[in-house]
């Protein structure tokens, strides 16, 4: 495992809600990770956030640790959900409430 | 990117796809995106949406910037 990758694993398998995003959950960088920032917001669920502009390595690694192409990526207790169209409609079913109701 | 380059990429990879797309910003660079296709049973979302990205052949996230994409199984649940 090269070693972007296993920092990778350390906060994905570290933290129970985590979401890979441009900019921070304050200062959003990108219409897409603002949007999942306002999911996770909206579900008053604790998630931590990690900053790809702040590190290249981690910004090019997430797409092939988890062979998807964008950012944002959501991962809960070390599985990876989906990116902001999968959260939305995920939050919009329900199932997003479910699945974070499962690991407070 | 022209929409019709992304929905026969799409085609291209996925033969039966009904492909919808619109043109958010009238930009030429974010699109919205609705594929449904009998491919898409039994996966999960994110193999789905996996599947519309081998066809975009590695262009989200680079020449293609802003994808929002759905996907659907004929007269299915969009699961």
């Amino acid at each position: 495992m090269s070693e972007a990758k296993e920092r990778i694993d350390a906060l994905v398998k570290g933290n129970d809600v985590v979401l890979f995003m441009k900019g921070s959950a304050l200062f959003p960088q990108c219409g897409f990770s603002s949007r999942a920032v306002a999911i996770l917001d909206h579900l008053e669920v604790p998630f931590e956030t990690v900053d790809v502009l702040q590190d290249q390595e981690i910004r090019h690694g997430i797409k092939e640790y988890s062979d998807w192409p964008t950012i944002p990526q959501l991962y809960v207790k070390g599985e990876f959900v989906g990116g902001s169209d999968i959260m939305m409609e995920m939050f919009e079913s329900g199932e997003l409430q479910q699945l974070l109701k499962a690991e407070a | 990117m022209a929409a019709k380059d992304i929905e026969e990429l799409i085609r291209s990879a996925i033969p039966d796809a009904e492909v919808e797309i619109r043109d958010l910003a009238g930009d030429g660079d974010h699109y919205a995106a609705k594929v449904v296709s009998e491919a898409f049973a039994g996966m999960s979302r994110v193999r789905q949406h996996q599947l519309v990205y081998k066809a975009l052949g590695g262009r989200m996230g680079g020449e293609l910037h802003a994808l929002q994409l759905e996907t659907a199984v004929p007269n299915g649940e969009s699961k």
